[in-house]
């Protein structure tokens, strides 16, 4: 009986920290857990995302993150809610607009896009980056057809050793552990 | 306030306390992250309390571990892994000389195979607890397992067949069992060059009788298909009951890298098959005889011995020859998943790369075959029009659905393997009303039922391919695992992660006192036909047939009869067979000898088990009692004496002899 008491005193104690300590996430994963959103994770903070391991060879989130060329994008993708999709095992390839390709857009189009009501809107756009398949530029052949996350799909042309996926230029690419990121100079923007 | 609240509620229950700290703790501890979607009192809803039964049976494939998981739902305890396609040698499947049979195969004896669907036998539609079925991938064979004894009954190999992934699941009153293959390949299998695909390789599904009374397993006839990857499968019931719904990926019919090669074509296919016009077509002599041989294992229940028939007789229908028996439905982007609503109207089909879920409606699909309602053919299968036989659309879901599982109250729950996280949609109206993230990359799902007419309902269990950090880190490989979540409110509420074994590719679940009421407990030995069983320690005797010995020994608490054998000679081939006298519930005897190139065995209260041991060197070899078995467990031992293979040792054995 007397270790009941102590038991159930410790376990108030430990839960009242406990629940200090993690009180705010508790809610705010609460609030999104209980939320229909129209696509992607909802558990931010608590996805694959958020596994810890500096171990293994840097994910397109992290090799994303890493990139100053790429804050636009990284910001866009924590908007949409995307962040954990591209930390999970995939594998994808990621066309990612650096931001000076973003700057080309009308001006006040990612304004208005990281606003919480275009959130459909912007996952869309960015869900029209990411395929499938971890696609090498020797897989890449003119003409080659792509089907994106978000259902549509984009063409790669291959001319004299030029590489272009829609009208934008690949640039350059990175690879990681759940896929390859292919830099490119335009936003992708899908066709309804 | 509101955590104070909760807290004093929940220490009202008193022994819950140490539960949910526990939980609690760790959640906190580590990122906060299980405190996300964990329900409030999940920690109440999962516990079975010491001596308590779970509600639920859940079968579990063990993947690439070839065997299947037997766990407690809500507890999520393993109870058993039941050995099927792998060697087992913690019990001597695979190994003893009563149970190799099962594994030989038209390739001679394979050790291992790759489990993937368990599929419970059902009476119109419900469930009936005889029977589970589970398919082998590699080597492609179905398994009928034993409910009673949750043993394996049965192992029949599928011809002409190849990756037997679409399998085994049955008709609405387990009359047939289907098999199809990821893989197409020539057929008959002959050298050809891979580039000449198009051309030489063919698709075959095979239809599997099920004996109505004994669950017998037999080829009765297969179906040659275009070259496409046939991939998941579902039987019909209620008005679709006589059709089976396969989906099909690599339309493409592509041989080399089909991660991209098998992605181009905005549509593959759902196949509606007929199988009783197959079988009509089957009985009016349509069939055309091959010969490709296929191994047919069986383990008698009265010798408790199993055999293997080599047979090399098929019969094959060309559809050509069959006309409504197939039919093409278009279904967007690589279909994985094939499902169908419990009232057997709606058929749900998903690809990884599609961003929506079609729904096909059975009946649409009944009025565009009579209409002829066609979009053209694919080598004369009729392919039906997309907007003829679409019911509606779940439209964005999530990203990578999966598959579909049903509940009792007009909702569908899809897996969604790239988002990873399971949606709730409405069956008819195609709205998602709610969601959940899963850790990580779900494949399967199962609800208890949830491919019944009535599903139980209550859960959705999640079958993730990727564990990561959800449990203490074990090294480069982590454990499988599995999650379950409380499905019986309006929101999910995930209560319980549980490791798994191999990889939990899919599982199905069912009542507990569906099976409990049948429970075998013990072999009766007077029923024990094995021929090499003895029934007392009188019958005890070692017999030489050249340079074979047969030990013919008994095991009861706490020694072996004989226990002291002489007589042994280097190039000997000593066969045990052992047999356990106790007639007492979970009182196995194991049996080893020291050195054996072979396993263990373990032998139940009744059973004959019968161990191989060729002794490699002269002196003396201990044998004992390896499952702790009572109080002087440890005493259950004994001697061999191996001499010389000139040595003019007598053959002699004893118990209790003094000197």
């Amino acid at each position: 009986m007397k270790k009941n008491i102590l038991l159930t005193t410790v376990a108030a104690v430990v839960l009242l920290f406990g629940m200090n300590s993690c009180g705010n996430k508790e809610e705010n994963n609460t609030s999104e857990a209980t939320t229909v959103a129209p696509a992607a994770n909802p558990s931010a903070g608590g996805g694959a995302a958020s596994v810890k391991d500096d171990d293994s060879q840097p994910n397109i989130v992290k090799v994303a993150s890493g990139s100053k060329d790429h804050t636009t994008l990284v910001a866009a993708v924590k908007a949409a809610e995307l962040v954990d999709v591209l930390a999970q095992s995939g594998p994808y390839t990621v066309f990612a607009p650096t931001n000076a390709a973003f700057d080309l857009l009308p001006k006040g189009t990612v304004e208005g896009l990281l606003k919480p009501e275009k959130k459909a809107d912007l996952q869309n756009i960015l869900q029209y980056h990411v395929t499938t398949s971890m696609y090498s530029e020797s897989m890449f052949r003119d003409g080659l057809k792509l089907g994106m996350a978000n259902g549509g799909s984009v063409v790669i042309s291959k001319k004299d050793g030029k590489l272009m996926v829609n009208d934008a230029n690949i640039v350059g690419h990175v690879a990681a552990s759940n896929g390859i990121i292919y830099i490119i100079d335009k936003v992708l923007l899908p066709t309804q | 306030m509101k955590h104070t609240t909760k807290i004093t509620s929940l220490f009202k229950r008193g022994i819950l306390g140490s539960l949910l700290l526990t939980t609690i703790v760790v959640g906190c501890k580590h990122s906060g992250k299980n405190t996300a979607v964990i329900g409030d009192d999940a920690a109440s809803k999962v516990y079975v309390a010491p001596g308590k039964y779970d509600d639920f049976y859940l079968f579990t494939s063990g993947g690439f571990s070839g065997q299947m998981g037997v766990y407690g739902l809500p507890s999520g305890r393993l109870f058993k892994v039941i050995p099927i396609f792998s060697q087992n040698a913690e019990n001597g499947w695979g190994y003893s000389e009563e149970t190799k049979p099962m594994l030989q195969t038209s390739h001679g004896f394979v050790p291992w195979g790759d489990s993937h669907h368990p599929q419970l036998s059902r009476v119109d539609g419900m469930y009936d607890g005889r029977w589970i079925f589970i398919n082998e991938n590699n080597t492609p064979r179905i398994a009928r397992l034993d409910l009673k004894s949750f043993t394996t009954s049965e192992i029949i190999e599928i011809p002409n067949c190849a990756g037997n992934h679409s399998s085994p699941y049955c008709t609405e009153n387990t009359e047939y069992l289907i098999a199809g293959g990821r893989f197409s390949i020539p057929v008959p299998n002959k050298d050809v060059p891979i580039s000449t695909y198009k051309e030489n390789f063919k698709g075959v599904l095979s239809l599997v009788k099920v004996g109505p009374t004994d669950g017998k397993l037999d080829l009765a006839v297969q179906i040659v298909l275009p070259p496409f990857d046939y991939d998941k499968v579902r039987g019909g019931k209620g008005p679709s009951k006589d059709w089976f719904f396969v989906t099909c990926y690599n339309s493409e019919k592509a041989n080399t890298m089909l991660e991209v090669n098998a992605s181009q074509n905005d549509k593959d296919f759902v196949l509606a098959v007929n199988w009783k016009k197959a079988i009509e077509y089957l009985n009016a002599g349509k069939a055309k005889e091959m010969n490709t041989p296929y191994c047919h294992n069986k383990m008698d229940e009265s010798t408790q011995t199993a055999t293997s028939e080599t047979l090399k007789s098929e019969k094959m229908l060309d559809p050509k020859d069959c006309p409504g028996m197939l039919y093409y439905m278009p279904c967007p982007k690589s279909p994985h998943g094939c499902d169908v609503s419990p009232d057997g109207e709606y058929i749900t089909a998903s690809g990884k790369l599609a961003a929506m879920i079609p729904v096909f409606s059975y009946s649409k699909m009944a009025k565009a075959i009579e209409s002829k309602t066609f979009d053209g053919d694919v080598e004369g299968i009729p392919i039906l029009k997309y907007d003829a036989v679409i019911a509606g659309v779940v439209q964005k879901p999530g990203l990578g659905p999966l598959h579909t599982e049903f509940d009792d109250k007009g909702y569908a729950y899809t897996s969604m393997f790239l988002s990873s996280e399971i949606v709730k949609w409405k069956l008819g109206t195609w709205e998602v009303v709610d969601r959940i993230p899963v850790y990580y990359s779900i494949g399967h799902l199962c609800v208890p039922g949830g491919d019944t007419k009535k599903p139980y309902g209550k859960y959705v269990i999640a079958l993730d391919k990727i564990t990561k950090d959800r449990y203490l880190p074990t090294g480069p490989e982590e454990c499988q695992s599995a999650q379950l979540i409380d499905i019986s409110g309006e929101k999910m509420k995930m209560i319980l992660d549980f490791p798994t074994i191999g990889e939990p590719h899919y599982a199905q679940a069912i009542a507990a006192d569906m099976l409990t009421k049948n429970n075998q407990k013990i072999y009766k030995l007077e029923d024990n036909k094995n021929p090499n069983a003895i029934k007392s320690e009188a019958e005890s005797k070692v017999v030489r047939k050249g340079n074979e010995v047969h030990i013919y020994m008994s095991c009861i608490r706490s020694h072996f009869a004989p226990d002291n054998i002489e007589g042994i000679k280097l190039g000997d081939v000593v066969y045990f067979h052992l047999t356990n006298l106790e007639q007492d519930w979970d009182v196995p005897h194991g049996f080893a000898v020291k050195g054996n190139n072979n396993s263990e065995l373990l032998v139940m209260p009744g059973e004959t088990r019968t161990l191989k041991w060729v002794p490699d060197e002269v002196g003396i070899v201990p044998f004992y009692c390896s499952d702790f078995c009572s109080a002087l467990h440890q005493e259950m031992q004994g001697y061999i004496r191996v001499s010389d293979k000139n040595s003019k040792v007598e053959l002699k054995w004893s118990l209790n002899e003094q000197k």
